[in-house]
């Protein structure tokens, strides 16, 4: 990972943040999808699964191609790239903990 | 962003940074006691650590085992390799998903900074195959956990 592949990182980052949208890229990496077939399996509105589209497009971790009204969805080269998955990943399950590690050290604190 | 740094290492490691308002001896402690690990090192809300075994010495065990609110679980194993206490902790861990990934050794350091501790860990970034697992892995939990209505995922609890 060099560092012209930091702007977009960010942004990876917090378009991974969601569990929907990691479960849409899980689906994407088995072929195109139009968002009607993204929708079903997730039991979500076709507007919900745009949003996170929207977002993932933003990302860099999709691109869309316009077949009529379609538009359907994959992975693009990033999305293919597990490594910035799996740091999103990392960095939430970290954040969670380290949280929940300052209110312990706080409770230690005052046990002293 | 927050007071936590993430970034990769050439291609071959991950390199963590936080900040805690606490000393170096109070965060190395809640790194190696069990009593205290089961209380953070949990993941996503909702999970408990019903088991921590954690050896604190050169070839000591560790054993972490995780269980998930709709139930199921898995494991995470290791060795301690080297302990200074408070300031340095070098350990071998492996996740279990089930089947065992590649050991990944880890050295994270706590040093004082300000009042506080800056912890630093640096770990091995595991293979294509392995990421892979670990995010079928995470994804699956992650759903789970966002059926009941938790915020946030995953497995890779280090």
């Amino acid at each position: 990972m060099n560092a012209s592949h930091a702007p977009t990182l960010n942004a990876a980052f917090l378009a991974l943040s969601d569990p929907t949208r990691r479960a849409i890229l899980a689906r994407l990496s088995l072929g195109e999808a139009t968002v009607m077939q993204l929708a079903e399996p997730f039991e979500m509105t076709q507007p919900a699964v745009s949003r996170h589209l929207k977002v993932l497009e933003g990302a860099g971790l999709i691109t869309r191609r316009a077949e009529g009204t379609k538009r359907p969805c994959r992975l693009s080269k990033a999305g293919l790239d597990t490594v910035d998955q799996w740091l999103a990943m990392l960095r939430d399950a970290l954040s969670k903990n380290y949280d929940r590690l300052d209110q312990l050290l706080v409770t230690m604190k005052s046990e002293k | 962003m927050s007071k936590m740094t993430i970034k990769t290492e050439g291609d071959r490691f991950v390199v963590v940074t936080r900040r805690f308002a606490a000393t170096p001896e109070a965060v190395y402690r809640a790194h190696t006691e069990p009593h205290l690990i089961q209380k953070w090192m949990l993941g996503p809300e909702g999970w408990t650590m019903p088991v921590c075994i954690s050896e604190a010495r050169p070839g000591g065990k560790i054993r972490y085992e995780w269980r998930l609110p709709a139930g199921g679980g898995f494991c995470l194993t290791g060795e301690y390799l080297e302990l200074e206490p408070y300031s340095r902790i070098v350990h071998v861990e492996r996740m279990h998903l089930p089947d065992p990934t590649p050991d990944n050794q880890v050295e994270t350091r706590f040093e004082p900074d300000g009042g506080g501790t800056l912890m630093t860990m640096r770990m091995t970034l595991p293979d294509a195959e392995t990421r892979s697992r670990m995010l079928a892995s995470g994804m699956e939990h992650g759903m789970e956990a966002s059926y009941v209505r938790l915020d946030g995922m995953i497995q890779v609890v280090i």
